[in-house]
């Protein structure tokens, strides 16, 4: 058994790089959408806030399993052939993206509107105000939810196997159909998986018990 | 693009869909249910114990959070039935998973509501002579349950949404279904359109249902 | 009338002003005019439209009808053509002519006493970090902070934190300084570190309009006082004239009688 889970390390690791590359991308590709379509939630003019609003609670309703496979079997249907592993990524970061844009809303929400009248009455600009003082004392409460759900993305990334990608998810499959080794393969899947997120978390927590002391 | 909407398959075959999403339901309700069982024990437990017994709750809790849900599913029904001598069907497999899995996230929910529950309010009933029981199910469960309400129906209806993996070891729910017709007609968009639909307007009936329920127990207060 | 004047030349002219939320009138056509190097304080009932009439001279609200101008442009509104509003960049531009001191201070709790005041004299006035910081440091040792510069507003006492954010304000050197009820969410025992620097720029001949409650400050620093009562000026005039009208205006004198019944 254990000859065969060393065996099988390097085919796990191949997996594991992909599992980390997709997640990566869905977390960077989602903070940059997300802190757009936040922005535009919070400061937009109606037509802005209600398509975000909408967008959002529409991602955010329907399982991811759901959203992947309406991405990956759909755009064909509309004329956008992308290769399996971009039409996952594509789907993780639309599932991302509506997480960002509410964790962006509740940071940049906590932020009492006299800030934003102190920022006007010193003629700052709307761009100025945000990237000056908004942002800056956004971002404490922004990180440690945001660090947190990255744990989300790694966990989501799993179901890109499902599209015949081989992500660590798949890597164990394969391994296991090779040699009936269940089991051990799947705790070892399990605890490669655990590590990740856990320490995700941890420092989440860490950030935001640092950020606890840091008074308003 | 040339693709033209055509639902007409999608009706004829929407049994799969509709007997899908009441076996969702169904494996939501269930799960659910044992995992409030869970949680509310494992919680309680932990508020009172030692640090052993706490470490152990901890280390279940943090476990499962951080474990696709996909594995674990995975792992129940293809990798216990390995090791242990023990027989169950897809269905079963999935919701003893799912049990689990949301017992993990309740504890969590249930923790945190017992431990705002206000110190006042506990010397209150022990000024009034209650036994410590009686103090938990008079006084602490019943002001815990107020305070994580809402935290408890978007918990609910995660745990709804997350029934949709049970379509990878074939529990014919609603996403399966889709999958099905999709497969079989090809009408890919129409079929995904509709599934949405159902997910959303199941969900948000429930969270709207669950807002109803958090408003009356907070006019009851 | 004594010091109020006619002619065009005034710094703050606001004509017929008039502003509604929803049904509730807050200011049925307001006349004000305010001359260089008057400090101007305005009193009446909460309700009466005195902080939004404030907070319309730098167009942190909107106004429905009328205009306010200072130094002969119109703040929120463009100059030629229909009634529309200025783009943000001019908003801005403008914006920056004036400076407010808010009730709440409203400091940035992410910068120092000395970053609060640099934010606008670099990102605004487009001055160097040094030259900023010579600037910040120049207010904060006139309102008695200098030792406080790399302090965060957190660690600042209510009464240092308004010193700063009137340090902040005229480091801008704006034409005209807004104070909103700035002492009304201070300890009794630090208001008066915070008016003494009010009346020390008052004497430096800086333009102010002054929404307050302390009334000995109004009688003793203001050049005029503005009475107002349900959303329209009902006095204005020299201190001495505005607390003699209190026989005459029945308004006035409720105000000044319930005032007094409450703070002394």
């Amino acid at each position: 058994m254990l000859s065969q889970i060393l065996y099988a390390l390097p085919f796990l690791a191949q997996g594991f790089a992909v599992t980390l590359w997709v997640s990566l991308l869905v977390v960077v590709l989602s903070l940059i959408a997300g802190v757009a379509l936040g922005v535009g939630l919070v400061y937009g003019p109606a037509p802005v806030r209600w398509a975000v609003r909408i967008f959002s609670d529409t991602i955010r309703g329907i399982p991811i399993l759901v959203l992947m496979f309406f991405v990956y079997y759909g755009l064909p249907a509309a004329g956008l052939h992308l290769q399996s592993f971009w039409a996952a990524v594509l789907a993780l970061t639309l599932f991302k993206t509506a997480q960002v844009v509410e964790y962006v809303r509740g940071a940049v929400g906590s932020i009492p509107k006299g800030q934003s009248e102190a920022a006007m009455a010193i003629g700052l600009t709307f761009r100025q105000r945000l990237t000056s003082v908004i942002f800056p004392q956004a971002l404490r409460r922004f990180l440690p939810p945001w660090i947190n759900g990255v744990t989300d993305a790694v966990k989501g990334s799993a179901l890109v196997s499902l599209l015949g990608i081989t992500d660590l998810m798949q890597a164990i499959n394969q391994v296991i159909g090779r040699t009936y080794e269940a089991m051990p393969l799947y705790i070892l899947g399990a605890l490669i998986y655990f590590a990740v997120n856990y320490a995700l978390s941890y420092a989440s927590r860490r950030l935001e018990r640092r950020f606890a002391f840091i008074r308003d | 693009m040339g693709y033209a909407l055509n639902f007409n398959l999608i009706w004829r075959h929407f049994d799969k869909l509709w007997g899908g999403l009441l076996l969702s339901l169904e494996l939501a309700v269930i799960s659910i249910a044992i995992g409030i069982v869970i949680g509310l024990v494992l919680a309680v437990w932990y508020v009172s114990a030692g640090r052993v017994v706490r470490g152990i709750i901890a280390a279940y809790v943090e476990f499962i959070r951080n474990v696709p849900l996909i594995l674990l599913v995975y792992l129940v029904f293809y990798g216990v039935p390995t090791v242990v001598d023990l027989a169950y069907d897809a269905p079963t497999s999935f919701v003893l998973t799912l049990s689990v899995y949301s017992g993990a996230y309740l504890v969590e929910v249930f923790r945190s509501g017992l431990e705002a529950v206000p110190r006042g309010q506990l010397d209150a009933g022990k000024a009034i002579g209650l036994t410590p029981w009686q103090r938990l199910v008079h006084v602490r469960l019943p002001t815990m349950l107020r305070i994580t309400l809402p935290a408890l129906s978007n918990t609910f209806i995660s745990l709804f949404k997350d029934t949709s993996i049970a379509s990878v070891i074939s529990v014919p729910e609603l996403t399966y279904g889709a999958q099905w017709i999709n497969f079989n007609t090809f009408r890919i968009v129409e079929v995904y359109l509709v599934t949405t639909a159902m997910y959303l307007v199941t969900g948000y009936t429930l969270l709207f249902g669950l807002r109803l329920v958090e408003r009356r127990f907070r006019a009851a207060r | 009338m004594a010091t109020s004047s006619n002619d065009t030349t005034a710094l703050l002219d606001i004509a017929g002003v008039s502003k509604a939320f929803g049904s509730v009138e807050v200011l049925r056509a307001v006349s004000l005019k305010v001359d260089k190097g008057e400090v101007v304080t305005v009193i009446g009932p909460s309700g009466s439209g005195k902080t939004t009439l404030l907070r319309c001279v730098n167009f942190l609200e909107s106004y429905d009808s009328g205009s306010i101008r200072i130094d002969g442009k119109e703040v929120g509104f463009r100059e030629a053509g229909a009634r529309q509003r200025r783009s943000e960049r001019d908003l801005a531009a403008m914006r920056a002519e004036t400076g407010m001191v808010f009730q709440s201070f409203n400091l940035f709790p992410h910068l120092t006493a000395a970053g609060n005041i640099m934010l606008g004299l670099t990102k605004v006035r487009g001055k160097s970090k040094a030259e900023a910081r010579q600037i910040a440091e120049h207010w904060l040792g006139r309102v008695g902070l200098a030792h406080k510069a790399e302090s965060l507003p957190a660690e600042l006492s209510g009464g240092q934190q308004q010193r700063v954010g009137i340090a902040r304000a005229v480091a801008m050197e704006p034409k005209i300084l807004l104070l909103d009820e700035i002492t009304s969410a201070l300890d009794p025992e630090l208001v008066g570190e915070v008016l003494a620097v009010v009346r020390s720029l008052a004497e430096d001949g800086m333009t102010m309009v002054m929404v307050t409650h302390e009334m000995a400050f109004a009688r003793d620093a203001s050049s005029r006082i503005v009475f107002m009562a349900d959303g329209g000026v009902s006095a204005v005039g020299p201190p001495k004239e505005i607390l003699a009208q209190e026989t005459t205006n029945e308004r006035l004198r409720s105000f000044l009688a319930r005032f007094r019944a409450s703070h002394f």
